[in-house]
């Protein structure tokens, strides 16, 4: 998948292999892979000749922001599908939190009740 | 009759605990405690609730003949199913109402439509309650094959955080994936963010989360909140339980950690996304009355004792009733 982001065209199996050098895979493993990136909707292919040409779908930007966007959205199943280790605050919560941080690295400070704060 | 009155009070009363629950302060002092309670009071209200709906549409057709006082040849002998789970209570008494409609054998005066509208009622009320549950699972797994296939074209591997998953994202995130190929997935930015000790306490955090199936606990309380988010009770019991959750993985995570190394990975992640939250959806869920955020590092800095071993006994026997009571009045003879 990574090929096919960095390649400014789309891509035929064979151009995908010789790119993998490092990797030293066959022909049909990269072959398989490539099909079934096609079949999830990762990448888009089309005829050309005898041969498909494969390209991404979309940026790996794109999909970093829709993995990321899907993990803040904690708004109903979303909440239940996976489980963030801190909640969205709001902006004067966050300001409150960072007063907190502060406080706390002063050693002799940290007595106060943050729910209060 | 009695048992529908049971049922009935039973209704209400899990409705009035998850109030009272919902307000009290002391689940924080014993989060895995509270939990046990939520779910007892969740399913307790389900059986009561659709058993009264139900137990209405069959009262006066008792078959053992006591204050039959409905029009329908509710008489002794009336079909082998009838007869066959009479005196079963509340359950066995739908039933044979059940099989008397289905042989059409209902009376059709007011006071049996107004039976039959109970009965449909408690049925619609059962149908929803299964519903939403099962829709809500396909959503959350649905959802979850979506991370899987983007994390397994996205993620790579970092040594600073073994066994966890890394983003290239700059904001700070920090998350699990539950399921039984579970992962946990972190941020480039979290990594920048917190250091060594506090991204071990991130990780055996969201290790408790994984571990423990959480989000299984927290799933009956999504789909009710899908079905009756109209419902401050239901708003409020989702929510108390969302961060009882979060307060027993920060408890589990303090076995292994210093509670400091949590707290101020805590503070750290959470002012770091405050400016990031952006859209109305997020502002609204943010808008807690204290924030929970906070709740937790108060209580990691300063640990309250747990609670007495008395009180500990006290809510489970409140959540042994709680599903016992309802259960037994709609299996057992009355």
């Amino acid at each position: 998948m990574d090929v096919l982001w960095e390649a400014s065209e789309s891509l035929t199996v064979r151009q995908v292999s010789e790119q993998l050098t490092e990797r030293d895979l066959a022909h049909t493993t990269v072959m398989t892979v490539l099909d079934r990136l096609s079949k999830k909707g990762f990448a888009r292919r089309q005829r050309d000749g005898r041969a498909w040409r494969y390209r991404a779908a979309e940026s790996r930007e794109a999909y970093v922001t829709e993995l990321m966007l899907s993990a803040l959205d904690q708004t109903g199943d979303r909440q239940a599908a996976l489980a963030r280790f801190v909640r969205s605050v709001s902006g004067s919560e966050a300001r409150a939190l960072q007063h907190a941080l502060e406080a706390l690295a002063r050693p002799h400070d940290h007595h106060e009740d943050l729910s209060r704060s | 009759m009695t048992a529908v009155l049971v049922l009935g009070l039973m209704t209400a009363t899990c409705v009035q605990a998850a109030a009272v629950l919902a307000a009290a302060r002391w689940p924080r002092r014993a989060p895995a405690a509270a939990i046990v309670l939520w779910q007892a009071l969740g399913l307790g209200w389900g059986l009561a609730a659709v058993g009264t709906l139900i137990g209405l549409g069959t009262a006066g057709q008792d078959p053992l003949g006591q204050g039959s006082a409905g029009p329908g040849p509710g008489a002794p002998g009336s079909g082998a199913l009838g007869s066959g789970v009479a005196g079963s209570g509340v359950a066995g008494g739908a039933l044979s109402e059940v099989g008397r409609l289905a042989r059409g054998q209902l009376g059709l005066g007011p006071m049996a439509l107004a039976r039959l509208a109970c009965l449909v009622a408690g049925l619609v009320l059962l149908t929803l309650l299964v519903w939403v549950l099962l829709s809500a699972s396909a959503a959350v797994l649905r959802a979850r094959q979506r991370q899987r296939a983007l994390l397994s074209l996205l993620a790579h591997g970092d040594p600073k955080v073994p066994g966890a998953l890394v983003i290239d994202y700059p904001a700070a995130a920090a998350y699990c994936l539950p399921g039984l190929r579970s992962a946990i997935v972190i941020s480039a930015g979290t990594l920048d963010l917190l250091d060594s000790a506090e991204l071990a306490a991130v990780l055996a955090h969201e290790r408790a989360h994984l571990r423990e199936r959480h989000d299984l606990v927290l799933l009956p309380f999504v789909a009710l909140l899908n079905g009756f988010a109209w419902s401050p009770v239901v708003r409020k019991a989702h929510q108390a339980v969302a961060l009882l959750i979060e307060m027993h993985a920060d408890d589990m995570a303090r076995r292994h950690r210093p509670a400091r190394e949590l707290a101020t990975a805590l503070l750290r992640v959470g002012a770091a996304g405050g400016g990031l939250a952006p859209s109305g959806a997020l502002a609204a869920a943010g808008s807690a009355p204290d924030c929970d955020v906070a709740a937790r590092v108060t209580r990691l800095l300063r640990p309250s004792p747990g609670l007495p071993a008395a009180a500990l006994a006290l809510v489970a026997m409140a959540a042994t009733l709680a599903i016992v009571v309802p259960a037994a009045v709609l299996v057992m003879p009355f």
